[in-house]
């Protein structure tokens, strides 16, 4: 993939890439005005952060272990990612919820464990 | 505008004096540290890519700073190296960015005043910004909300930057590295999910993620989220008719739009310093 890229291309694919990012990030802050008030959008306040970040947390496990679609399951790089995350887990729990411990903890096992062991 | 009746952002003629400033942002940079460690290598990975791709080394710093996004970024310098249509440009990140439009409830955007600064805290509202500010739910004010912003897109600018340097040099990046951010979000869920009543919105959004690879393996992130808020909009309307859930409900006192969170009996030192400034 060495032909020569069109300088224009890259910056009118930078400039569409922002503005369809921006909009998307910006537009609900608008539409949610209205809804301020609403006893749904308190709910949802209240209820989605431990979702999401669950899921965030869930689907970079899956994409972190190669699990992604497509991709043919790679069962030790499940393993090595399961046990990276446990150790996260117990790191954090243990180690009286220290953030940069647990993830330097578990990042630093993934790493061992994917250079050393696979 | 409901800022003046929260209790958690004092009003910046209040309390803006210089001190309290250089501390609030001082604060929002150290909030913003550990998601750095996580962005800072995948920035290096990104800018590498740019360069094995053929793109100029510039794309790297310009794409960090337009877009913003770092899955999209990825996606972008392969979509660009094929000389790929706008259009298709266009749409390709409007799925994959599709998430975003959920981080507007409960991002705390309502502490911030000015214009500009508004403009840009919505288009630096990263995965990563929406994650610490659902992990830390009170207490935000808009020097340490931008603080936090503004270092985060300085990691990942400066990763994209160091990428590009260092291409040349190493023949591959350390693998695994990508890690920190899966363990990043894993213990910013931790520390959102605080009260056993928690408990059943993880299971509901692992149950989610089970559908998504089930109906939508190629959509996993959106299809997750969408199902989740599906069984969220389900709950709400069982509770207004009065059911009693075992999940947190909206703490009454707070202001009526979206502060984040519901006050665990555990929270972090932070969150500790703000509940005593909320109450004095």
């Amino acid at each position: 993939m060495t032909a020569p890229v069109d300088p224009g291309h890259v910056v009118a694919a930078a400039v569409v890439a922002g503005a369809v990012t921006f909009t998307l990030r910006a537009a609900p802050f608008a539409l949610l005005r209205p809804l301020r008030e609403s006893a749904l959008a308190a709910r949802l306040a209240v209820w989605m952060p431990a979702g999401v970040l669950a899921i965030l947390a869930i689907v970079m496990l899956l994409e972190a272990a190669a699990l992604s679609p497509g991709a043919s399951v790679d069962g030790p790089r499940v393993a090595c990612a399961l046990v990276a995350t446990a150790l996260t887990v117990l790191v954090h729990v243990l180690g009286s919820r220290r953030t940069l411990l647990s993830i330097g903890a578990g990042t630093l096992a993934y790493v061992l464990l994917v250079n050393l062991v696979l | 505008m409901h800022a003046t009746s929260d209790a958690v952002a004092p009003p910046p003629s209040a309390a803006s004096g210089a001190g309290d400033r250089r501390s609030e942002v001082l604060l929002g940079i150290r909030l913003s540290g550990p998601a750095g460690l996580g962005l800072f290598p995948l920035g290096v990975a990104f800018g590498m890519l740019v360069v094995q791709a053929g793109l100029p080394g510039w794309a790297a710093p310009l794409l960090s700073v337009v877009v913003f996004a770092g899955s999209v970024e990825l996606l972008l310098v392969g979509l660009i190296a094929a000389a790929t249509p706008l259009a298709a440009v266009a749409v390709t990140v409007l799925l994959v960015n599709f998430r975003h439009v959920f981080y507007a409830f409960g991002f705390p955007l309502h502490v911030v005043r000015s214009r500009a600064a508004r403009i840009y805290s919505m288009g630096a509202l990263i995965d990563e910004a929406y994650a610490i500010a659902a992990a830390h739910p009170r207490g935000w004010t808009a020097p340490r909300l931008l603080a936090m912003q503004v270092s985060l897109h300085l990691y990942w600018v400066l990763g994209g930057v160091a990428g590009v340097g260092v291409a040349g040099l190493l023949p591959a990046p350390v693998e695994g590295l990508e890690f920190a951010l899966t363990a990043l979000f894993t213990v910013l869920a931790l520390d959102a999910a605080r009260t056993r009543r928690h408990l059943p919105l993880v299971l509901a959004a692992a149950a989610a993620v089970g559908v998504a690879l089930l109906v939508a393996p190629g959509g996993l992130l959106v299809t997750s989220f969408l199902v989740f808020v599906g069984v969220l909009v389900v709950a709400h309307a069982a509770a207004a008719r009065g059911a009693r859930l075992p999940l947190p409900e909206p703490d009454p006192a707070t202001d009526p739009a979206p502060v984040l969170g519901a006050a665990g009996p555990v929270e972090s030192r932070s969150q500790d310093a703000d509940r005593g400034r909320r109450t004095g």
